[in-house]
């Protein structure tokens, strides 16, 4: 017989699941812009995209890798789960063919296959026959899970011992959901275990424990129920999933296939945006990376930020106080665009928030035309320091230059991208895009990691090559047209959000620094490295919030007690500067003090060598 | 009387004290980590609001010094410790004393106008400091400008450094306002040619004859005060300071070429003030100056018994409340030793 | 309390005071506890000095706070419409006022409240 009552609610529950997950899916794909359809089309049929993704689902969603690199007992335990699980279908799977003859069986079969089966054979060297070999690994594989379900136990109390200080605080469904798969393997193991003790027919592990439970239990009344109880686990489960965590296993799957054929979040929320708000499985390793945690602002992090979004409890506080720094992101094992989503709540939140820059249609004036066209930003005006020392390097280096917003300008357009309002970012972009096009130059080189970020990203400048200053100084020195001499200073570099997460440029500056200080490694640096706080991604948080997350940053940054901290970034100079803690100078400052003054001529100013000063009184 | 007070820190306030303490019969030893006295005061050429010689201010204080006073000069004070009912302090070259009151009149320090960087202090050769202008006029030296050529038009900034959370000074210094505007109409009386521009958020003119200096400054010299705090300043081709501010008064932005920017630093504790109120754990606040038992009624005395405060260590403060917050403070001590 | 106009068949030329009971005061009040640092504004300018829209247009943040305080919400939704959101003026600002969110918080109440 292959049939009992009982496999009813395992089945009708796997069922729903599939219906439910079928139509949702279906609306999101139908959803989708036309030209992403047409992309996740086109990836169907190529060889190479479906082997990558084959690949990712193998490498993250069943071992973990990333999971494991943050931590190996926490990759370990999600491992043991999701591969454990994966396995024991497939291998349950194939060893259910043995007893049907090759037959394709009902779902149910191979998953309550010893009820149906009690294959009492004893074989001779058991697990080199088929037989024996299936009896053997399947009850390895439970082992292989239930080790982990352990381990989720253990973390319950003990989460430091899995490298993170602080776990999700679940919500009470996301509990229940929690504990019907935590029972799940248990029920399947006291089932079969009862099986085996009154029919002989399991492995290592079910015959073991079977002949213990025997001499204990009246295990002819308990047998039963116990396979009732572990289909009805799986019911459960089946049929919260699509709207527990757990969504996340098929969701995944779906993003990682998506995200491979080079669909990726719009400007504004869409069909992958709701995907990615459920391919996220609630593992809370971003709650320990954000520095929100600094300022008390816990319940702002990516992983209660997805899950109110998908919940539709959005709050406002939930999605301006972000500062879009990207440390969640990568920490994400799934690789969620948490930034991405942010604005697309952002763009729904501000719709608000009017704009009008019709006092920007008269058409720009350019004086000058160069071969390099500096850019200082906004921000960069505040640091009239920063802005000295680049003049001083392009005399000195004798470049053809010019200082396009010298005396101000239309704001980059970054900011206001980043507080969802696209479009009136892209009346500034084209204001912009005309003057430096006008100004007809090879090169335009911006001291602000914010607005060499949006010229990358939004900015269509032909030919023009754009470079952040960090990068230009470090051509310069390796073409030899700057010299730097080696100061006798102890330094430590810090990424700036925008430049190093947000633009992958973490070396040149360094190579530049190392010529002229020693330079000290810092725990969390390059893709790692922290936000200063200052950051214009962040709308709401206050000053007193602020300084709490730079204070953090600066405690970490000076564990060397380096006499400088040099920075790339003008918004990330100034907040440093303000926390009174160490000497902050850019980049571009101390390679002015450090370069070899070539064409004094050029250079009307006098150098003085600067003096040190000690910002920390007492 | 026998007893011994040691004075940590001999400006204004050390001195006055001393003064008072050692007429009143105690015996007094007066510490300064320089190799002279007077403080600040040594650097200031005239006061307001009757622009009084400053020099001549001081060698008065100095004067009023009885030679029983001792002083150990040039000796930095690297521990103070409560010790029952008397005090060990300890200088930096190894001098040592025991003393059964002590008063800190460690005064204050000036802000670091490079902290300020958008006001370009350090960065352009024509922006300079209220105490870099102070030391130019008692110097004697004509005012320049970094080409050697008189400025035609100088302007002083109000409030940089104090009411600036962006530098964690909350607190007004007190005192800049009407330094700026003694200072505006000294500059006047050096180049009457001259245009002088102060640009502020407040005009506090509270002390007896202030408001009646900003009137003579407004009327007499010509002096132009435009309320607006500077947001930057930038550079032009010949070094003139180029200040961006709002007329706030007028509703518009202002753009206006200086050839020289006076910054009014405020008040900061000193860092022997606030490494010794670490030391000697007493109450931390804000603004980082010491806070006496009660500002009001007992201003001289702290929360450690013995232990007393005069001078601007306790809060900004003018020369007139600095003299009047020593006199006070020998006699509370005089007070808590009669016990 | 809304003062009644009586229509006495010709035209009344308005004065330039401000009427502060006349004024309507909710965009202040929502403000106020959307961005709590609108209170710490002491008009000082900074902002308005540092301004990228200053440049071109007639927009003073200084301006707009006092208007908000002051009930002179009229054509106020044009004003910030200007801002660029750049930040300048919350970084020179000595009060520590929020001053990126105080005008997307203001924006947002007049939208919402003359629709």
């Amino acid at each position: 017989m292959t049939f009992d009552l009982f496999v009813l609610p395992f089945f009708i529950g796997l069922l729903f699941m599939l219906a439910v997950l079928f139509i949702k899916y279906s609306r999101w794909i139908a959803m989708m812009k036309a030209s992403d359809r047409i992309k996740a089309g086109m990836a169907l049929f190529s060889i190479s995209c479906q082997l990558k993704t084959i690949r990712e689902i193998f490498m993250e969603s069943l071992l973990h890798r990333k999971m494991f690199k943050r931590n190996p007992l926490l990759g370990y335990m999600h491992m043991s789960f999701a591969f454990g699980w994966f396995l024991l279908i497939v291998m349950g799977n194939l060893e259910s063919r043995i007893y049907s003859g090759g037959h394709i069986n009902p779902p149910y079969y191979p998953i309550f296959l010893k009820f149906f089966i009690h294959d009492k054979r004893v074989l001779p060297f058991e697990i080199f026959t088929l037989p024996g070999f299936f009896r053997f690994t399947m009850d390895l594989l439970l082992l292989y899970v239930l080790s982990g379900l352990v381990l989720a136990l253990f973390k319950r109390t003990r989460s430091k011992c899995f490298g993170l200080k602080q776990t999700t605080n679940h919500k009470r469904f996301d509990r229940w959901a929690l504990t019907s798969l935590w029972l799940i393997f248990p029920m399947r193991l006291l089932a079969e275990s009862f099986t085996a003790g009154i029919y002989r027919g399991g492995g290592f592990l079910t015959n073991t424990l079977g002949s213990i439970f025997d001499l204990m239990l009246p295990l002819e009344y308990l047998t039963y129920p116990a396979w009732w109880a572990y289909s009805t686990m799986l019911g459960i489960f089946f049929v919260t999933l699509p709207w527990s965590r757990f969504m996340h296993i098929p969701t995944e799957i779906i993003l990682i296939f998506l995200r491979n054929a080079g669909i990726k979040q719009g400007k504004y929320p869409g069909s992958f945006s709701e995907i990615e708000l459920r391919s996220c499985p609630r593992c809370g390793v971003c709650i320990d990376v954000c520095q929100m945690n600094q300022a008390g602002l816990k319940g702002s992090t990516a992983v209660y930020f997805i899950r109110s979004l998908r919940d539709k409890e959005t709050n406002v506080q939930l999605s301006s106080n972000c500062m879009m720094c990207g440390r969640c992101l990568e920490a994400c094992p799934v690789g969620i665009d948490t930034l991405g989503l942010r604005v697309g709540a952002r763009s729904v939140d501000n719709k608000l928030v009017a704009s009008d820059f019709s006092y920007l249609l008269k058409k720009p004036v350019v004086e000058k035309t160069a071969e390099v066209v500096y850019f200082a930003g906004c921000m960069g005006h505040l640091t009239p320091g920063v802005i000295r020392a680049m003049l001083l390097i392009f005399k000195n280096a004798g470049i053809d230059y010019t200082f396009l917003d010298e005396e101000g300008s239309v704001c980059c357009g970054r900011p206001l991208k980043l507080a969802g309002l696209q479009e009136s970012a892209a009346k500034l972009v084209k204001e912009n895009t005309t003057k430096i096009l006008d100004t007809k130059a090879k090169i335009i080189v911006t001291s602000c990691p914010i607005c060499y970020k949006v010229f990358n990203s939004d900015y269509k400048l032909d030919e023009i090559e754009v470079m952040h200053h960090s990068v230009y100084i470090n051509n310069l020195v390796n073409d030899g047209k700057l010299v730097l001499r080696p100061m006798d200073l102890k330094a430590v570099y810090h990424d700036p959000c925008e430049l190093g997460r947000g633009s992958g440029i973490y070396d040149q500056p360094r190579n530049v620094l190392k010529q002229i200080a020693e330079v000290a490694d810092v725990t969390e640096e390059r893709v790692n490295s922290l936000c200063c706080g200052g950051s214009i991604g962040e709308i709401s948080m206050n000053a007193t919030q602020r300084n709490m997350i730079r204070d953090g940053a600066l405690e970490i940054l000076c564990v060397s007690q380096p006499e400088i901290l040099v920075t790339a970034c003008p918004l990330c100079k100034k907040t440093f500067d303000s926390g009174n803690a160490v000497l902050v100078k850019d980049i571009a400052e101390i390679v002015a003090e450090s370069m070899i003054l070539v064409n004094k001529d050029n250079i009307g100013v006098e150098m003085e060598t600067q003096k040190k000063v000690e910002y920390i009184s007492g | 009387m026998g007893k011994h007070i040691v004075v940590i820190g001999a400006g204004p306030a050390g001195l006055e004290t001393s003064a008072c303490l050692v007429k009143l019969g105690f015996n007094v030893t007066l510490v300064e980590k320089e190799e002279t006295t007077g403080g600040h005061l040594k650097k200031w050429h005239a006061l307001f609001p009757a622009l009084l010689s400053g020099h001549e201010a001081l060698e008065t204080i100095q004067k009023r010094l009885n030679s029983s006073v001792k002083i150990q000069s040039a000796t930095d004070i690297i521990s103070v410790e409560a010790v029952n009912d008397y005090f060990t302090v300890t200088g930096h070259n190894g001098w040592q004393a025991k003393a059964d009151a002590l008063i800190l009149t460690t005064g204050f320090q000036l802000f670091d106008a490079r902290r300020k960087e958008e006001y370009g202090y350090g960065i352009y050769e024509n922006v300079i400091t209220s105490a870099d202008l102070e030391e130019l006029f008692a110097s004697g030296k004509p005012m320049v400008n970094s080409h050697g050529n008189k400025p035609e038009r100088i302007g002083f900034v109000h409030c940089v450094g104090s009411r600036d959370e962006k530098v964690n000074n909350l607190h007004c210094s007190k005192v800049c306002c009407i330094t700026a505007v003694k200072q505006a109409i000294e500059v006047k009386q050096m180049l009457p040619d001259a245009e002088v521009f102060c640009f502020y958020m407040d005009l506090r003119m509270f002390g007896r004859h202030y408001e009646e200096l900003y009137k003579e400054a407004q009327e007499k010299y010509n002096i132009q005060f435009i309320r607006g705090r500077l947001s930057e300043s930038t550079e032009d081709q010949v070094g003139n300071i180029i200040v961006k501010v709002e007329d706030t008064l007028l509703g518009k932005p202002l753009r206006i070429k200086t050839g020289l920017l006076v910054l009014m630093v405020g008040m900061e504790p000193a860092a022997k003030t606030k490494s010794l109120i670490r030391q000697l754990g007493l109450k931390q606040v804000p603004d980082g100056f010491i806070q006496p038992v009660d500002e009001v009624l007992l201003s001289n005395g702290t929360e450690i018994p013995g232990l007393f405060v005069a001078g601007a260590c306790s809060g900004p403060k003018s020369l007139a409340d600095t003299i009047a917050d020593a006199r006070s403070a020998a006699m509370a001590v005089a007070d808590f030793l009669k016990k | 309390m809304i003062k009644k106009v009586i229509n006495f068949g010709y035209a009344v030329t308005p004065d330039r005071q401000i009427d502060f009971d006349a004024n309507i005061h909710d965009i202040c009040k929502i403000v106020a506890v959307a961005e709590p640092t609108l209170n710490l504004c002491i008009s000082c300018g900074s902002c308005a000095a540092t301004c990228s829209a200053a440049l071109f247009t007639d927009f003073s943040l200084r301006q707009v706070i006092l208007l908000v305080r002051r009930g002179e919400t009229k054509g106020l939704e044009k004003e910030i419409s200007k801002c660029m959101l750049c930040g300048k003026c919350q970084l020179v600002c000595p009060r520590n006022v929020s001053t990126r969110n105080l005008i997307i918080q203001i924006s947002k109440a007049l939208t919402t409240a003359r629709p």
